[in-house]
């Protein structure tokens, strides 16, 4: 084939390319973008990942050792099929941060430094510039495989003169549809599109030539797959058997790189319109990557078996199809190849500039400039700042090619690559996961790992005596055995590239973590790291911070946002945020929400280190401080904790209701038994008082016989000994209310004093017979009280069980225990007890149950015998009164205060199948006694 | 700080959509030890040829990309509920 005709295709070709991607530039500033915004486009693009080095590389890389070179596709499958959730995340991070590239991401996340994004900027540049240098060597030699095929013998082309031109012409499309515009989320529609076209293109040659080779010369494909395990037998290729350890750390490197190379975080991140397309991708783009490695083998057996042995096997793709005289598809072969190799340098290139542009020429920039930031055309200063980036790294890329004299097999520079750029993975993950991942560490595990990685792959690359001695080689940096590059800390017999792997990973990986664990965060890593980590959470508190009240002029602002996002966008943005403020016009206030929306928008541009310096020579340096912080987060902590407070305060008022509801209504109670009490109380004190009146006017108006007088005399004097005990009952309550009584001291025997009581009340309905049950062991002990008293308080418990349990064969337990230094003794009855709703209530000084509920007039005592001075309490109410219902209800209410004088307690014992008293007093009452019933009642 | 904290049960769609969601994840541990197996085979003595190799690990790769495709529309419909999924990881 001519080679005019091969130039001629290709320059159509290329053509071809700039019409797609000028047309489809066209309709995008039309609005028109709608076929652009499908999965199908996002999932093309995304197949940048097959560079040159798949498309020739991969057939040389099976062609030297065999099945190895699918893990370089296996790992990427692993990673889309089921850890897309990584990549959304990752997405979505770069949507809301508005991030330009992965330098700019891991700068941003670790508090928008500078110095990240330009060591991850320095590591993509080393990693990529071979990279990119592997491309062009690919396209010269695709070149060159036509030359050398020519009959006619037209002139070898110059292979640099070839790769000079390819880069020429890759740069000036790459600066014609790469720095249209600056806003890292006005995408590149152009030249995705034209990737998308390129990516088809490749496919479509590659199964061509597969389909050609299966069908076309190895006779279908079950002679090609004898064909294979033939050629693939140890026998016959021993170099080409399985290394289990290669075969994982390979999986394991490539899955890493299609996370963190610059051109797949550009197309996956950056030029990502809709995060759905994730979904899609993530069997649509496996499914690319296996077409595309379906017919590598074959392909490689069969020119192993074809073509001489001293043939290129990364070339066989072109040479196969040619020595078998297909030209065209060699041509379509070589399209492929020459799709593959510009793609990925376009996309490279502008990810690479845009690393360049924002983390190294624009803060160098500004730092020799300080005015420019408020002055100037920055916007052009950017876009130049990205065209000479653009070209630098073109250039080096060239150099690189020049200098390596592109000897190397592809498949080696690929790999050397990916580990290169795989360092960037423990800050990549760390940061968007880890909270505590800080700069401190990021930096450190990144310079460890890149410098382990350059001392033990990258540079011995260059082959003994090229960067490092073969002395070094031998015995190790400074004659120090285990610094061996090939063989750190004494690890011989590994494979090169597992070893740099496994020792610039492990090791970056530690410095990380370490270096995050021992170091402090700055307040804006804290606030950066949070918005990272939480990404999917409602909108971070991210944006309230980073920039207190600016001192500076909006005008200020809007002058700098205008040169930098051009005239129209920062006119339209500062009029939204103002009118989201509620402002007419154009000028909205500097509210730390504005500054941080403002500045994310210029970090779009010029990534967010730069953005970030920029407003700071506005507004002042970095406002936000560790209070700031916990400022923002006490505000909300406050909130909560006020609504907490609200719901407590709530609940204790319900609280607080339900009581007042509980004492209104005892309260009403007690006013009923009130007025009770005072018409019984009327009634016990006329019914003597008309006894007393109508026998002494009797006695006064005729002459009665003498007994007869002295008869109506002594019911005179009866009525009023009742008349005085039940005034004596009510001052002994008032006394013994006011805690004025004056208590006789003294030891006593417990055992006696139940005797006592128990003599005393047996008058109350003497024709019943009681069993009483007690435990006098127990009894015997001596309590210093006042004996009267307590006496007074058993006779009338005593007298209450007499009274009324109801029980056929009524039965009275006593039994008494010690607890501490408090005695506690109990009347149990087994009558049927008093109601639960009446048990409050006995104890009042007026109560008297209701009929229903059996201890009616439960206070009354009874005993009509004086005995002690409670006797007099007992008499309340007593049979006699006339009343027949029981007594006034003073009874219980005088032994309550009587025990409170005592400092003990009387209280209802519920649960024991009859009415049941618990007395529980001190063993030993001091003179000086606390009266902790006294409170209570006042 | 957090929202309203997530709820403890849920419904039986959003249950099985978290469940799909574990089996998204839990289908590349399946793949890479299903793709580590060649490795295993060549130490052993009776080992298959890479022919053979071959074959399997391209059924493996098929059986991945047919297993993702089948969870990936139900994982996309809950793309509108990104940010109640977000908040409950």
């Amino acid at each position: 084939m001519p080679f005019n005709i091969l130039v001629m295709t290709c320059l159509t070709y290329v053509l071809f390319l700039f019409l797609v991607a000028f047309a489809v530039e066209r309709r995008a500033s039309r609005g028109g973008v709608g076929f652009l915004r499908s999965p199908l486009i996002y999932t093309l693009s995304l197949s940048i990942y097959c560079t040159a080095w798949t498309f020739y590389g991969a057939v040389g890389y099976a062609a030297r050792s065999g099945l190895e070179f699918l893990t370089i596709y296996l790992g990427p499958t692993l990673v889309f099929v089921g850890w897309w959730w990584i990549l959304r995340k990752l997405v979505r991070i770069g949507r809301r941060q508005r991030v330009t590239s992965i330098a700019d991401l891991i700068s941003s996340r670790y508090g928008k430094s500078n110095l990240l994004g330009v060591v991850v900027t320095l590591i993509a540049v080393v990693a990529s510039t071979p990279y990119i240098a592997l491309q062009l060597q690919s396209i010269s030699l695709s070149f060159g495989v036509f030359a050398s095929n020519t009959p006619t013998g037209w002139a070898l082309p110059n292979r640099d003169a070839t790769a000079l031109w390819v880069a020429v012409g890759l740069a000036a499309f790459t600066i014609l549809f790469g720095t249209r515009n600056l806003d890292a989320k006005e995408q590149h529609h152009g030249i995705v599109t034209a990737i998308a076209v390129e990516a088809v293109v490749k496919l479509v040659a590659l199964l061509a030539v597969g389909i050609f080779v299966v069908w076309g010369l190895a006779g279908g494909p079950v002679a090609m797959l004898d064909k294979i395990a033939d050629f693939a037998d140890p026998a016959n290729n021993p170099d080409w058997a399985l290394q289990p350890g290669r075969w994982g750390g390979l999986i394991f490197l490539s899955a890493a790189a299609v996370i963190c190379l610059p051109r797949m975080f550009q197309v996956m991140v950056v030029e990502c319109v809709d995060e759905g397309h994730l979904a899609r991708a993530s069997w649509a783009f496996p499914l690319y990557l296996f077409l595309m490695s379906l017919f590598i083998l074959p392909i490689a057996v069969m020119g192993l078996e074809l073509m001489p042995p001293d043939t290129n096997p990364d070339m066989l793709v072109l040479t196969l199809p040619l020595a078998q005289g297909q030209g065209g598809l060699a041509m379509l072969a070589f399209l492929g190849g020459f799709s593959s190799a510009t793609s990925m340098v376009i996309v490279e290139t502008i990810a690479l500039a845009t690393m360049l542009s924002n983390h190294v020429l624009m803060p160098l920039w500004l730092w020799a400039r300080p005015g420019a930031a408020l002055s100037g055309d920055l916007r052009g200063g950017v876009l130049m700042a990205r065209r000479v980036s653009i070209v630098a790294v073109l250039a080096l890329g060239f150099a690189y090619f020049r200098l390596s004299g592109g000897s190397a097999a592809l498949a080696a520079i690929g790999l050397i690559a990916f580990a290169g750029m795989a360092q960037v993975l423990p800050a990549l993950i760390g940061g968007i996961f880890w909270r505590g991942a800080t700069k401190t560490g990021a930096v450190a595990g990144l310079v460890t790992g890149f410098v382990v990685w350059a001392y033990t792959l990258f540079l011995p690359s260059f082959g003994p005596d090229g960067v490092i001695s073969a002395q070094i080689f031998q015995s190790g940096l400074l004659g120090m055995d285990w610094l061996r590059p090939r063989a750190l800390f004494g690890t011989t017999d590994m494979d090169p590239l597992l070893h740099s792997v496994l020792w610039s990973l492990a090791l970056n990986a530690g410095v990380f973590c370490a270096g995050s664990i021992l170091s402090f965060p700055s307040p804006v890593e804290r606030v950066q790291g949070a918005a990272f980590v939480n990404a999917f959470d409602a909108e971070a508190t991210a944006d309230r911070l980073g920039w207190t009240q600016g001192q500076a002029e909006p005008e200020a602002l809007l002058n700098m946002a205008q040169r930098v996002l051009g005239q129209d966008t920062a006119i339209s943005f500062f009029e939204t945020e103002a009118a989201a403020q509620g402002k007419a016009g154009f000028l909205p206030d500097l509210t730390p929400a504005f500054l941080a929306g403002l500045e994310r928008r210029l970090g779009g541009s010029v990534g967010a280190a730069t953005a970030h310096a920029m407003i700071a020579q506005h507004v002042g340096s970095t406002t936000v401080t560790v209070e700031d912080l916990m400022a923002v987060a006490n505000e909300a902590a406050q909130i909560k904790e006020y609504s907490t407070r609200l719901e407590l305060q709530q609940d204790q008022l319900s609280r607080t209701a339900r009581q007042l509801h509980e004492v209104n209504e005892k309260l009403t109670q007690l006013s009923v038994q009130k007025d009770a009490f005072l018409s019984q109380i009327s009634h016990e004190l006329r019914t003597p008082m008309t006894s007393i009146s109508a026998f002494s006017e009797i006695l006064s108006e005729a002459d009665l016989p003498g007994p007869q007088v002295a008869g109506y005399g002594r019911v005179i004097h009866d009525e009023a000994a009742r008349l005085t005990r039940l005034l004596d009952d009510l001052l002994d309550l008032s006394v013994l209310e006011n805690g004025s009584v004056q208590l006789n001291l003294g030891l006593a025997n417990l055992g006696q004093m139940i005797d006592r009581a128990l003599a005393l009340s047996s008058q109350i309905r003497p024709d019943r017979a009681f069993d009483i049950q007690r435990s006098y062991p127990s009894e015997a002990m001596f309590l210093h009280t006042d004996a009267d008293r307590l006496v007074q308080v058993f006779i009338n418990l005593i007298s209450n069980a007499r009274k009324y349990c109801a029980a056929a064969q009524p039965v009275l337990r006593i039994a008494v225990q010690q607890r501490g230094g408090r005695v506690v003794i109990d009347f149990i009855d087994n009558g049927s007890g008093i109601s639960k709703g009446s048990q409050s209530l006995i104890f009042e000084k007026f109560a008297r149950l209701s009929v229903q509920t059996r201890h009616e007039g439960a206070g009354s005592g009874g005993a009509s015998s004086g005995g002690a001075r409670g006797g007099g309490a007992g008499s309340l109410g007593a049979p006699g009164g006339g009343s027949g219902s029981g007594g006034a209800g003073l009874g219980l209410a005088i032994c309550r205060e009587v025990m409170a004088n005592l400092g003990g307690t009387v209280t209802y014992l519920p649960g024991q199948k009859g009415a049941a008293f618990r007395v529980m007093l001190p063993l030993r009452l001091e003179d000086k006694r606390p009266k902790p019933g006294l409170a209570t009642l006042s | 700080m957090r929202g309203p904290a997530a709820p403890l049960f849920l419904a039986r769609a959003v249950y099985r959509k978290r469940r799909l969601r574990d089996a998204a994840r839990l289908l590349p541990v399946l793949g890479l030890f299903l793709l580590l197996m060649p490795g295993l085979w060549t130490a052993g003595p009776a080992k298959p040829s890479l022919g053979g190799d071959w074959v399997y690990i391209l059924v493996v790769w098929a059986g991945l990309i047919a297993g993702a495709a089948c969870l990936a529309p139900g994982l996309a419909t809950s793309e509108q509920g990104t940010d109640e999924d977000g908040q409950a990881r």
